[in-house]
């Protein structure tokens, strides 16, 4: 059988024994029990959303990572100081959503893969500077497209691991959709293991201007953990052999760390909290995106390059 | 035929626009009033303003939930006015001492208080049945994003009966998303937070002073809910 939907019943018993053990064994008083609970029952909520994306035929699952894309690209123009005028350059970036998923559903490489860090670059200052307004000009720019590049183009990495043809190895059929949930698995896994070993040794301060719980004994126990854990999965779900899944732990380990801290730079330098309240217990979609915004990519191409 | 099309407006227009295009978030939606005679107030800044406060009340309310608008502007022409009335239910308020009106449309007179009239008597009539009404103190949706100074309609509606509830609303991002002459709605997160009920004065000036420190304290209460950075975050 397919090793996916072991992994999807692995990740649905692991929720579930949390929420039990939570449930029962934590006591009511403890400070943080409710605050568990809740990111539990809003994993959920993830998992009833993502499951659907890995199990159903297209174009259903790029039809919802584009609703993901779109609701992260939201949230991140929402927080981000914007000009009156830049409305038409919004309008466009927004319209550029349901292209880049359109080039998944068709396939299209070469266009999927350049039609954000290409046209859209170019084609977003030109809308903007129609408006006649130079001062805050560089500003709008960055920011959009940098918006763009974070919610729309690196996560529709996802999405496009969907399309790639099957893989036949030693018999076995290697599907998109596993690709996908090991990258989703290995990622969450790593937010997870470096927030739990951030906790338990945490003391040396890695970034503490940008992020101030994180610490280099979190950072490394993650990594680490994400290394290891790769090692037993990848060959599982990926064609990829024993040395190249040693690359892809390193890369979610550290990479996911990466998209971490750069969103909490973000925030910190907009002055926010969390990206925003559609996840509760867990803040913004941003907030629980950030590490694939760093992570899609790189694990994509790292399977391309080698296999496809 | 008339709670149909309220119905209809709501589901297939405010709800989907606010809650999937834009996304809304709503702050203490328990202080909302469940029964009518009510009058829930918010700041102005765009058309989407009155969609949001429509989808802050359950369905079965609806047909009962009256907002109030300019005459001048809601009741111009009759496809507006049809929509007006059949649609989102609206009260026409004449605005300013001078109303323009169209003498020769028999169908303005009958439901336009006239010159002499009391301008707000349909918001009377509409308490009076018990219907909740929606106002917009502002009178204007003005510059995005700013509060303007408030009219006092309000006051005078409440002078004769004070004990009717009135509920403010502070209203955030709309006018980002879909400014005073835009027509089409940029997607972002908009807020709606709801204060406490405001409690009648009778000094004009005061109760104003009131309403307009209440709509900025719930502003930054808005912008202190956004930015707590000193608490931290994780990984």
């Amino acid at each position: 059988m397919d090793p996916l939907y072991y992994g999807i019943a692995l990740v649905i018993s692991v929720l579930a024994a949390g929420y039990l053990i939570t449930r029962w064994r934590v006591p009511a008083s403890h400070p943080a029990r409710g605050e568990i609970l809740l990111r539990i029952r809003t994993w959920c909520w993830i998992i009833a959303f993502f499951v659907p994306i890995l199990v159903t035929p297209q174009p259903l699952p790029s039809v919802l990572l584009a609703i993901v894309s779109f609701m992260a690209f939201k949230e991140f123009i929402t927080l981000t100081p914007n000009r009156q005028q830049d409305r038409w350059a919004f309008l466009w970036a927004y319209v550029a959503i349901p292209l880049q998923y359109f080039w998944v559903v068709q396939a299209w490489y070469g266009m999927f893969i350049i039609f954000i860090p290409v046209y859209l670059f170019l084609l977003l200052p030109t809308r903007l500077v129609l408006s006649g307004h130079p001062k805050g000009f560089l500003n709008s720019t960055s920011t959009l497209h940098w918006g763009l590049m974070t919610t729309v183009f690196s996560l529709s990495h996802m999405a496009y691991l969907l399309v790639l043809p099957d893989y036949q190895l030693d018999g076995r059929i290697i599907t998109g959709a596993s690709l996908l949930f090991l990258l989703v698995f290995l990622t969450q896994m790593n937010d997870v293991a470096q927030f739990v070993w951030g906790k338990t040794f945490g003391k040396r301060k890695i970034l503490p201007l940008v992020s101030p719980n994180k610490t280099w004994e979190g950072f490394l126990g993650g990594a680490v953990t994400t290394l290891l854990v790769s090692l037993l999965l990848t060959p599982l779900f990926t064609p990829l052999d024993l040395s190249r899944a040693a690359l892809v732990g390193l890369e979610i380990g550290i990479f996911g760390f990466v998209g971490d801290v750069v969103m909490s730079a973000v925030k910190r330098d907009i002055g926010v909290k969390d990206t925003g309240t559609l996840l509760p217990g867990h803040g913004g979609i941003l907030d629980r995106l950030d590490s694939l915004t760093f992570t899609a990519p790189l694990y994509f191409h790292t399977l391309y390059y080698f296999y496809y | 035929m008339y709670a149909l099309c309220r119905w209809l407006f709501v589901t297939l227009l405010a709800w989907p626009l606010v809650l999937l295009w834009l996304g809304l978030t709503v702050r203490h939606r328990q202080r909302l009033p469940r029964q009518g005679p009510a009058i829930l107030i918010a700041n102005h800044n765009s058309h989407l303003d009155l969609l949001v406060l429509l989808t802050l009340l359950p369905l079965s309310r609806i047909p009962q939930v009256r907002p109030v608008a300019a005459a001048d502007y809601f009741f111009r022409n009759r496809s507006l006015r049809f929509i007006a009335v059949w649609f989102l239910g609206l009260i026409p308020v004449v605005r300013g001492k001078t109303p323009r009106r169209d003498r020769s449309d028999p169908a303005t007179t009958s439901e336009m208080p006239g010159e002499n009239s009391d301008p707000l008597a349909g918001c009377r009539q509409a308490l009076a049945k018990g219907e909740i009404i929606i106002l917009f103190p502002e009178g204007t949706r003005g510059e995005p994003e700013v509060l303007s100074r408030l009219k006092p309609g309000l006051w005078h509606l409440l002078k004769n009966q004070p004990e009717i509830p009135v509920i403010p609303i502070y209203l955030q991002g709309l006018g980002k998303s879909m400014p005073k002459g835009e027509w089409i709605p940029i997607p972002f997160f908009v807020d709606a937070y709801v204060g406490r009920p405001l409690p009648y004065d009778s000094d004009k000036g005061r109760y104003l002073q009131t309403l307009e420190n209440c709509f900025a304290l719930l502003a930054t209460k808005g912008a202190t809910r956004l930015r707590r950075t000193s608490a931290g975050d994780e990984g």
